[in-house]
């Protein structure tokens, strides 16, 4: 194994576990938002929760292009032939 | 490991080779237009089961565009619901052994996200006119043309990238965890995988009515004409 492969391995791994921090926190502070939300305002959960679900996607997006990065570097990276 | 970038050639029409997913995604295009044939065939009245949860379903389809978009659903409703029965049977067809989801692959989500991208410009260009439809660009000031040709493009490709990772990532890791741990352990990763497979159908077919929403009504606009007096 040479030295490029093994630091795409230790990117990939950089890559996918500081891309998880950043969107940990948002979709932890989105949800705890909506939570409070609904707790004052039981009666607007259906739209609250819908919002919040694409709130959430949308937020998690970021995460997975780091993951997709991840494969590329993993699967197909241009400096291994 | 196998890369999940790569696909499998089944076999070649002539010179086009037909892959495994493809041939999955034919396999369910015929399912679910048999399904559709066999449950609308006999229509009634006064509905039977089937023909009751069918309508149901065609409700909530019918009061989520009503809600997100504004504007009478009837136009929208065959391509979003459609979209959204594709997507959830593709990510739910990892329940038959063998299959492996069309959704895990990133051509059919490329092709799925390309055909919101041309029903975006579809009905904008048919509820504006092309110069009106044009003018949006120009939203709120010409400044931000650029701005908003490249977010055109990005949120298309966010589109295809959510559902390509979420679904790529669940058939992933529970093979994993298969090949590390043994036969019953992924079950509950599974059962995840199903929510997971759920929501994002959902959350593509809204995407898609939040995007088409916004080229056809004045909602988007009107908005944040009141966000400029306030």
């Amino acid at each position: 194994m040479n030295l490029i492969e093994i630091i795409s391995i230790f990117a990939a791994a950089m890559a996918v576990s500081i891309g998880a921090v950043g969107p940990a926190l948002a979709e932890g502070r989105a949800v705890a938002a909506a939570m409070d939300a609904i707790a004052r305002q039981p009666e607007a959960a259906g739209t609250i929760s819908r919002t919040l679900f694409v709130g959430l996607a949308m937020i998690e997006t970021t995460a997975i292009y780091c993951l997709v990065i991840a494969l590329l570097v993993l699967f197909a990276n241009p400096f291994i032939h | 490991m196998e890369s999940p970038l790569v696909t499998n050639v089944l076999f070649s029409i002539g010179p086009v080779p037909i892959t495994e997913t493809v041939a999955a995604t034919w396999c369910m295009i015929a399912a679910l237009a048999l399904a559709a044939i066999l449950t609308s065939r006999a229509l009634k009245l006064a509905p039977s089961r089937t023909q009751a949860v069918l309508e149901a379903f065609v409700g909530a389809l019918d009061d989520q565009i009503r809600d997100t978009m504004r504007v009478a659903p009837a136009p929208y409703a065959p391509l979003l619901g459609t979209i959204f029965i594709f997507i959830f049977v593709a990510n739910w067809s990892s329940l038959i052994p063998g299959v492996d989801p069309p959704t895990a692959h990133i051509e059919t989500d490329a092709a799925l996200a390309l055909i919101v991208f041309l029903a975006v410009i579809h009905f904008g260009v048919r509820a504006r006119g092309i110069g009106g439809y044009l003018k949006t660009f120009a939203e709120p000031s010409f400044v931000m043309i650029p701005l908003n040709i490249i977010e055109t493009f990005t949120r298309i490709f966010s589109l295809i990238v959510r559902l390509f990772g979420n679904v790529m990532s669940g058939v992933f890791i529970i093979g994993i965890v298969l090949s590390l741990a043994g036969l019953l352990v992924p079950i509950p990763l599974m059962a995840l995988e199903l929510l997971t497979g759920a929501v994002q159908a959902y959350i593509f077919t809204v995407l898609a009515m939040v995007f088409i929403g916004g080229a056809v009504s004045d909602g988007r606009s009107a908005d944040r004409q009141k966000e400029k007096k306030s």
